[in-house]
This record gives structure tokens, C-alpha cells and sequence, in this order.
């Protein structure tokens, strides 16, 4: 997962930020507990917004996912996850923890990986959404993908769809990952059935596949 | 045909030859039933058998296209949310929903009047005085509500008013043996056996909390005596007690189903283990023939054990359904899952083993103690019973009640844990036999295929490079240990397939069966495909469904050799229908013709073979479809077992008591290997799984409030990607023949000896044993005595339990 998995909820810093900054964190930081629970909720939307207080009712909010502008109605309290898999039908992405333990929602914002159960739809704004559906072009599968299913890098599969989306942002950002940068990207992945010596080899594989047909 | 000609008929057989051993160069002749396919020959001879195939399904699920359970979304759907018990142990005195029937998003409210999973009193007239169900462990269901949205059920749930009056309670192993301990249960109480093979039926003597002891599982002659005095006769012997925590299942899909009653019958989406027997209980409870309840499981995310049944959250599911009249989705969250969901049972565990000098085991005595909170199945005698051939075994097991949620099967019931108290206690005899492991071993398993394993894994891992204990004397200190599987080979007969063949040339292959990751799908494919000469990609097959013929459970490694036979059966009829009907059409005789890639292949061969497609045209009607159930094993009844032997190597720091498993080789068995890629990914997922087990994975209940510390998945610790280490998988082809496929299983096998393994590489790594799971780095300081506590040589209590 993304490097901000690796800040540390409990150190002097985040007592110092506000709750605005620190629920707008909570989505990439793996940090917060119980805020869809809390009323700190509604708090910090009405002071991210002035005086505008939105919700608790839905309100209008549009999401760019993979490629396609949805304007929708959410309650100010939904996640990104939520409004993926209920609203948009995009059931690909994973809720399992639901607490930005296991990665399995793993979406990208602009092509950084987020844990979408840990993001709020309405804080999504004018980011490019891609989830497990938008990945590959049309009607064929990005290398990932394919290496996945040819070195059997899938048992049950429920981990998968995040697993695959770690994979794939690192070879987006590098091409040529040694064992070492696959298991650091897939570190905050979960898989119960144990597949990772597959998924490693699969990403491996799909890092040499797209370098021999050149940039993807 | 009378009745007798009839049933001779049934019992006429053949004799064939089969292959037998492992390898490829021994026979064996078994009577067969004439309807049965001809024996195949080894892998090497055959096309799609025991070859490396993707699963057929993969690409759905790397796409996000498979729809599990929790995906269904159904027009009109409901949200279900449960209200929990807080307590562990109390009456509940009133439930008031008024005020969430009154919430706008409900749309059904259900006050439960039975809960499923736990043990029940053998006699209920002794059940504490209550008009709502005694609550056991904290997090046992109380009510439930349906509302349109999750945000307005978790609303309603809130509002739900539950009166309680706490009752005292006793989460601990050791404090629930205990006369004085507040009793689970006020009088006998038992429990089903599950399909995975966990839980304890039957009737057996209960005092207090401790339920038992079962003497020699029930069955295997011995006595008490004689076998302690054959342990006085002894050269040495080991005596000692392990303990193994309660690891949860933390299948990443939880329990749950989406459930819709209608008038002419229920239709349910289950992430199951096994279709049939949801159908089965919630047909039972609701009083519905089997014929009107219809499962569904076309994906389901991971189940280990505990995926057998409707379950607490099917009955309440289909309830508030009936009652609001639309769908209703109910799955547990994660902290629910781990609550009520079940789980491996904790143990503990004395095992004295003797032998003589000679490096012959004599006598082997086991008593073990384990809770699975408010359900049963906590023994864990399997592997001392089974693995070793010993003169003289006597074992007592006994399962302890305590306030937490009920125990289920778990990957090898019992086994993991029986495993990691005995094979210490192998590798420690063997020390002070003077006697390498590996020949203590040699000399007391006849098991055939382990001995094989223990010869490719040795070389493999390089077992002459092991050194002495403690060799290594900086702060990481390397080491390599050993430890066997013993599983059994079980079969269910409510196994069946049916195999169509179109005239357009296409084939289905169907099966209530559920593809749980172990990948039957495509083994399905693979032996269909073999039978008709084409390819696994060519096959399309429709499982999870119990509109098909009825498929077996997921569970105790029985899938594929449960159902793979009759999968070929049905194929081979489908053949013989579809050759009969070609050769008409051909104007040939049907024994004349075959299928072979792709094509109708002429013995005698004509000028032009029709392809599988072209000839298909030629069926007389639409289809030729055949159906098959599950034959009785070929040849007499006696068990046969599986096998599996793996080494681990490790690196154990001793400045901060941190082990890293550096590689893992694993020598496994399944008879004959259908798909070796799906084969070797469950494998790996047994030894991972084994060593989360090992070092990680830890339910904690609060001893002063009986509630779960780590529900969630950060603080219960599972193994991830940077403590996967490298690991090689041997598979042997062991030929048994005993169906008409003869595959065997892998998921138990693969998990049962890995804790111990990596326990005995602790040992020749520092030279002092680890005898309490999970091996934490608290644990190994404090057997290295830098630390005070518990987890060294002493058996002790205390410390993290």
C-alpha cells in the first residue's frame, strides 16, 4: 500500500492536528476507529465547508470512476467504498475489515492507492477514481491481472481485487521491482488463503511483460 | 429381470488393473462394478490430469467480475444488522424494540428465540428459568433488525433496549476445570459433529465444566496401566506439556447470506462451505421441503472450517425476510466474525512418549484439556493416535466449557495441536535416544508415502547440514526442524455430477458443490475435459447451486476425492450415450470409436474423422446428459491415510526474541494430483496459515470481563506479505486406487505439521524448547530466561494466555 500507511496514528503530531485534518487523513492513514460512529462526522464537514452545514440526509456529489463522471446522492456519512459497491454496483471492491486493516477496498485516487472503507465519497472531490473494474483497457485485463490468473496467484479470491490494484500501482510507478518492492507493496494486503509466494511471482512476471511491450 | 437378478447385476464386477504405490511401476488387481470407467494410467500418460492448469474462474476474480454472497444485490433489498449481547454469561430479562420499529428505514424487527452453534443441554427442562435464550459468551445475538439502508439498521440496532441480569462467568481454560468456577451449562451438554470434522457428538461424562474424558477416542483397545508401565520400561522418555491458543478463522468474507423467502420457497446466497447443508438445517427449521429451499454459492470468500450450516445469522436472515417480505442481506462485521463465528479451540496438553534404545517407540500417554467456549470438539489425540505405530497409547482427551463463543472445525481439527505437542516430543526422544530425527522417524511410521517425503525433503532442505543445537553464537541463531502430517483419506457419498453434451458440441458439467479457493472448478473441468478428449477450457461448469446434482462438503480434504470419481463417471456415460449415437450415425460400430483431441478418433482409421463439434451435430436430439453419484471405495474398507512431511528453517533473534522463518519444504501427498498449479497454492496457504498459527495469531478474552481484546484485524495478528517466507512444494503421485480417478486431498495435510516444525527449528536453533503457541518474541526471551514469564522448558500458566 501506499507509504502513508506507515504513519503512526499515536505519535505527538496527530494530537496536534485537527479533527478536520485528522478525519481528511484517516482515509490513507489506516488511523481512525469508529468515525462513521462518531458525531465528530457532521462536526468536521460543517467546518470544511464554513458555514454550510451538509447532511445527515444525502446530498448531490459527482465521482469520476474509471474514466466516467457519476453524479449522484450520498449521505455525507457514506465512504468511498460504500458508494462504489452500493451506489455504482462496483462490488469488485472489497469491505473486510472495514477499518483500513487489510487493504482489500485498495481503489486509487489519481493513481495513488487508498483505502476506499477509510475515505469519505464526499472528500473523493475531482480525483480520478480507478477500481478493479477500470483497471485494464475494455474488454482485456491489465499484465497484472493476467499474471494473476496464469500463475495462479488467486485461491478464494475475496483479497484479490486490492491485491491486485497494490500490484499494479507499483509497477505504475516501477517498472522494474525487485521481490523485496512486491512484498513491500502488497505488505497491508491480507490474503487468508496464503497466496502471496504466487502473487509475487505474478507481479514479477507482469513487471517483465510490460517492459518487453513496452510502456503500458 | 427379478429382483435378485437385479441386485446380482448390481454387484457384478470386474477385475482390473490398477496402479499402487507411489510412482508408476507398481500394480494391483481390484474388483470393480461393471459400470465403472477403466482404471487410468499414471499422469504422464494422461492429457489433462495432474497437468498445471489456471483455474477457469480466474479471470472473474482478478477482474472483479465474480459476485460472492456479500456482492448480491437483489431488488428491494434489506439491510440486517444483529443487537449483541455485551456479557458473557447472563439472563436476559426484557427486550423492548418499540422504539426501532419506529424508525423509518425498518422494515422488520426479529427478537431471537434460538441461537445455533452453541452446545445444548442434553436435558433442557435443566436450562437457568428465562424466557429468551441463555446468553453464553459476549457477542451472542440477542435481536435483529432489517431497514433499507446498513446506516439505518445500525440506527435501529442502537435502539433495540435490552435488559440484562449478568450471571458470572469463567473465560479461562484453567479456572473453568476448576470446582468452584461458575458453570456454563447447568447440566450435561452436547453438541453436533460438523461436516469439517470438528465438534463431539455423542454422549460423554460431563462434570462441572469438563466434558470428558473420552478414552482412546472411543474406540482403540488399551488401558491406562499397562501403558504407563511400559513407559517405566522405557530407555527415555519425554514428558511434557504444551499449550496452543484459540486462532480464529478470519475468513475475509464473514459469515453471512442474503436470504429471500417468497411464497412458493426460500432462496438463499450463502458463503458456504457446504450448499446442501444450508439448505438442509434452514428446510429443518422453517419446517420446508428440501425441494423449495434453494442455495446459491457461485464465489464464496475463504472458509476453513466454520462455513457449514445456515447459522445464527441464516435463520435470522430468512426470518426477518418472511416477516418483511423482500431480501434481506445479513453478514456479520469483523468483530462479530471473530466473536461468534467459531474458531480453532485452544489446549493444553501432557504428553509422556517413551522408547528404547533400539529406536523403537514403546508407549505413548496423552491427556489434554481444551475449551471451544460453548461448543465442542476440542480433542486433539488425533495424531498421537494415528501417526506413529506404537505398542502401548493411551489418550484422554476432554473438552472444558467456558463463556466464549462455540469452537467449529478448523482445518484439521485438533491436529495442528495434537501435532505440535507430539512431534516436539518425537524430536526431543530422538535426542535423547541419541538418534537422529529422521531415523527415529524411519523407524516407527509405516506410512509409505511419509517415508518417501522424508527422503525428498531432506535433500531438499539439506537435513545433513543440520548441526547441534544452539551451534550459531551470535544474536541470530539459524536452525532447521521436521514435523509429519497424518490425515485421513474421507469421502462423502452425496457427491454427483452431470455431464451434457449439446448438439451444438458444447459441454456442461454440474454440481451443487462450492468452490471454497481449493479450485474443484477447474478439477471438474480438467477430469470432464480428459473423459471427452477436449480441453478444460472447453468445459463449462456450474457449481454451487443445490438445483444440481448434490455435491460434498468443502471440508476434511474430501472434496476432489469425493467428487472428482463421480465427475468421471458421469462423463465417461455421457461418452458412451454420445459415442453409441455417432457411430449410428457414422455407420460404425460404438466400440470402434473414441474421443481424442478434439475429435471422434476411428480405430481403424477411415478416410476422414469428424471433429467433436461436427459429430455432436448428429445427435438425434438436443442433448446426452448422464448423471452420476459418488461408487463405495474400490477394494476392502480400512482407512487410508494421508500423509505430508515439512522442514522449516529458521532465524531467531535472541537480543529481541523475534523468529523469521526463512524456507519452507513442504513433501506432500494426495493420491493422484488433479491440478498441480491449485494444488500447490493450497499448500502454501497450509504452511502460511501454520506459521501465522505458530507465531502470531492470538484470540484474547479479558479474564475480568470475558469480552474479545483483538477483535478486528490489526491487533489479531495474521500472518502478511513480509513474513511469507520461501517455500518449495514436492507433491508425489500415491496411487491407492480406490476410485475411479483416485485423488485424494491437500487442505488439512498442508497446515497440520507446519507449527511443529517450526518449533523443533527454534529448538536446534537455540537449543531450548518453545513448548506454548503462539511462539511470540516475550515467549522465546523468556525461554532464553532474559526475560521473566512463561513459554520456556517449564510448563507453566501465566504469561499471555
Amino acid at each position: 500500500m501506499a507509504d502513508a500507511h506507515d504513519s503512526d496514528s499515536s505519535s505527538p503530531s496527530a494530537s496536534r492536528m485537527s479533527r478536520r485534518a485528522f478525519l481528511c487523513g484517516a482515509g490513507i492513514t489506516a488511523a481512525g476507529s469508529a468515525l462513521l460512529d462518531s458525531g465528530l462526522l457532521q462536526e468536521a464537514h460543517a467546518v470544511s465547508l464554513g458555514a454550510t452545514s451538509r447532511g445527515p440526509g444525502a446530498v448531490p456529489i459527482s465521482l469520476k470512476v474509471n474514466g466516467t463522471a457519476r453524479a449522484m446522492q450520498v449521505e455525507p456519512r457514506a465512504t468511498l467504498a460504500d458508494v462504489l459497491r452500493d451506489g455504482l454496483h462496483l462490488t469488485g471492491t472489497k469491505v473486510i475489515c472495514d477499518r483500513g486493516a487489510c487493504s482489500g477496498c485498495t481503489v486509487w485516487l489519481d493513481g495513488t492507492p487508498i483505502n476506499s472503507c477509510m475515505t469519505f465519497a464526499l472528500d473523493v472531490g475531482n480525483r480520478e477514481v480507478t477500481t478493479i473494474e477500470g483497471l485494464g483497457p475494455a474488454g482485456s485485463v491489465h499484465p497484472v491481472q493476467a499474471a494473476f490468473v496464469e500463475h495462479d496467484a488467486l485461491q478464494c479470491g475475496y483479497c484479490t481485487p486490492g491485491m491486485v490494484m497494490s500490484c499494479a500501482a507499483l509497477l505504475a510507478k516501477n517498472p522494474n521491482p525487485t521481490l523485496a518492492d512486491v512484498k513491500h507493496a502488497v505488505r497491508g494486503n491480507l490474503c487468508r488463503c496464503g497466496t502471496y509466494p504466487k502473487v509475487f511471482s505474478a507481479t514479477l512476471d507482469a513487471a517483465q511483460a510490460m517492459r518487453a511491450g513496452g510502456s503500458k | 429381470m427379478s429382483a435378485d437378478e437385479a441386485k446380482e447385476a448390481a454387484s457384478a464386477t470386474r477385475k482390473e488393473r490398477f496402479l499402487h504405490g507411489i510412482g508408476v511401476n507398481s500394480f494391483l488387481e481390484r474388483n470393480v462394478p461393471l459400470d465403472e470407467p477403466p482404471p487410468w494410467p499414471d499422469n504422464s500418460h494422461l492429457t489433462n490430469i495432474g497437468k498445471p492448469t489456471a483455474r477457469l474462474d480466474g479471470r472473474a476474480k482478478a477482474t472483479g467480475a465474480a459476485r460472492y454472497p456479500s456482492d448480491i444485490q437483489l431488488p428491494g433489498m434489506l439491510y440486517a444488522r444483529m443487537v449483541v449481547s455485551p456479557h458473557p454469561h447472563a439472563r436476559v430479562l426484557s427486550i423492548d424494540t418499540a422504539a426501532a420499529e419506529r424508525h423509518p428505514g425498518v422494515r422488520a424487527v426479529h427478537v431471537l428465540d434460538r441461537v445455533l452453534g452453541n452446545a445444548e443441554l442434553t436435558d433442557p427442562s435443566k436450562e437457568i428459568p428465562s424466557k429468551f435464550p441463555i446468553v453464553r459468551f459476549a457477542g451472542q445475538p440477542v435481536a435483529a433488525v432489517a431497514a433499507i439502508t446498513p446506516a439505518a439498521a445500525a440506527e435501529a440496532a442502537a435502539k433495540i433496549a435490552v435488559e440484562y441480569e449478568a450471571l458470572p462467568f469463567v473465560v479461562d481454560l484453567d479456572e473453568a476445570r476448576e470446582a468452584t468456577a461458575p458453570r456454563v451449562f447447568p447440566g450435561d451438554a452436547t453438541a453436533e459433529e460438523s461436516e469439517g470434522g470438528g465438534g463431539g457428538g455423542g454422549h460423554v461424562a460431563q462434570v462441572g465444566n469438563v466434558r470428558g474424558p473420552m478414552l482412546n477416542r472411543g474406540a482403540r483397545p488399551g488401558d491406562k496401566k499397562s501403558t504407563e508401565d511400559a513407559l517405566a520400561a522405557c530407555d527415555a522418555v519425554v514428558d511434557a506439556t504444551f499449550r496452543t491458543q484459540v486462532q480464529t478463522h478470519s475468513a475475509l468474507e464473514t459469515h453471512g447470506v442474503v436470504a429471500d423467502w417468497r411464497d412458493d420457497g426460500l432462496t438463499v446466497y450463502a458463503s458456504t462451505q457446504s450448499t446442501l447443508s444450508v439448505r438442509d438445517e434452514l428446510a429443518a427449521i422453517f419446517g420446508l421441503p428440501k425441494a423449495k429451499v434453494r442455495v446459491l454459492t457461485e464465489f464464496m470468500g475463504g472458509g476453513f472450517g466454520a462455513k457449514f450450516g445456515a447459522g445464527t445469522f441464516g435463520l435470522v436472515a430468512a426470518t426477518l425476510s418472511k416477516k418483511a417480505g423482500a431480501p434481506v442481506r445479513l453478514f456479520y462485521d469483523r468483530k462479530e466474525e471473530h466473536l461468534s463465528a467459531g474458531n480453532r479451540p485452544d489446549s493444553k496438553m501432557r504428553l509422556k512418549l517413551g522408547g528404547t534404545k533400539d529406536g523403537k517407540l514403546r508407549a505413548l500417554a496423552f491427556e489434554g484439556f481444551g475449551t471451544a467456549g460453548v461448543g465442542t470438539g476440542a480433542g486433539t489425540a488425533g495424531p498421537a493416535q494415528a501417526l506413529y505405530r506404537i505398542p502401548k497409547i493411551w489418550t484422554e482427551e476432554s473438552d472444558v466449557f467456558t463463556h466464549a463463543g462455540p469452537g467449529a472445525a478448523f482445518r484439521a481439527p485438533g491436529h495442528p495441536q495434537g501435532c505440535f505437542a507430539l512431534e516436539q516430543a518425537i524430536d526431543e526422544l530422538a535426542e535423547k535416544l541419541g538418534l537422529d530425527t529422521l531415523a527415529l522417524m524411519d523407524a516407527n511410521d509405516e506410512h509409505l508415502a511419509r517415508r518417501e517425503e522424508r527422503r525428498l525433503g531432506a535433500e531438499r532442505i539439506g537435513w545433513s547440514r543440520r548441526r547441534p543445537p544452539a551451534s550459531d553464537t551470535g544474536h541470530i541463531r539459524r536452525g532447521i526442524g521436521v514435523a509429519q502430517a497424518v490425515w485421513y483419506r474421507i469421502n462423502s457419498m452425496d457427491s454427483g455430477c452431470e455431464v451434457r453434451i449439446s448438439q451444438d458440441g458444447s459441454v456442461e458439467a454440474l454440481s451443487a458443490v462450492q468452490d471454497i479457493g481449493g479450485g474443484i472448478k477447474t478439477a471438474i473441468a480438467q477430469v470432464v475435459a480428459e473423459e471427452l478428449g477436449l480441453a478444460p477450457k472447453d468445459i463449462v461448469v456450474r457449481v454451487g447451486d443445490t438445483g444440481y446434482p448434490p455435491g460434498p462438503p468443502s471440508g476434511g480434504s474430501m472434496t476432489t476425492s469425493s467428487l472428482t470419481p463421480a465427475v468421471r463417471n458421469a462423463a465417461y456415460k455421457a461418452k458412451l450415450r454420445f459415442l453409441e449415437e455417432i457411430a449410428a450415425a457414422l455407420g460404425l460400430p460404438a466400440d470402434e470409436i473414441d474421443l481424442r483431441d478434439g475429435q471422434v478418433h476411428v480405430r481403424t482409421p477411415p478416410a476422414r474423422t469428424p471433429s467433436f463439434q461436427q459429430a455432436a451435430a448428429r445427435l438425434r436430439t438436443e442433448v446426452v446428459a448422464a448423471r452420476a453419484m459418488r461408487s463405495p471405495k474400490y477394494g476392502e474398507r480400512e482407512m487410508d491415510f494421508l500423509g505430508g512431511v515439512q522442514f522449516a528453517e529458521v532465524a531467531v533473534d535472541v537480543e529481541t526474541g523475534v523468529v523469521k522463518v526463512e524456507r519452507v519444504v513442504a513433501v506432500h501427498d494426495c493420491g493422484r494430483p488433479i491440478n498441480p498449479l491449485a494444488i500447490e497454492s493450497q499448500i502454501n496457504g497450509g504452511i502460511l496459515q501454520g506459521i501465522s498459527y505458530a507465531l502470531y495469531e492470538n484470540r484474547r478474552l479479558d479474564r475480568a470481563t470475558g469480552k474479545m481484546v483483538n477483535p478486528n484485524l490489526e491487533q489479531y495478528k495474521i500472518l502478511g506479505a513480509m513474513e511469507t517466507p520461501e517455500i518449495e512444494v514436492v507433491l508425489l503421485e500415491n496411487y491407492l486406487a480406490r476410485s475411479s480417478t483416485d485423488a485424494g486431498g491437500i487442505g488439512e495435510p498442508a497446515t497440520i505439521p507446519t507449527a511443529a516444525a517450526v518449533a523443533n527449528a527454534i529448538y536446534n536453533a537455540i537449543g531450548v524448547r518453545l513448548r506454548e503457541l503462539p511462539m511470540t518474541p516475550a515467549r522465546v526471551l523468556a525461554a532464553l530466561g532474559k526475560v521473566p514469564g512463561s513459554g520456556g522448558t517449564a510448563p507453566t500458566t501465566g504469561g499471555a494466555r
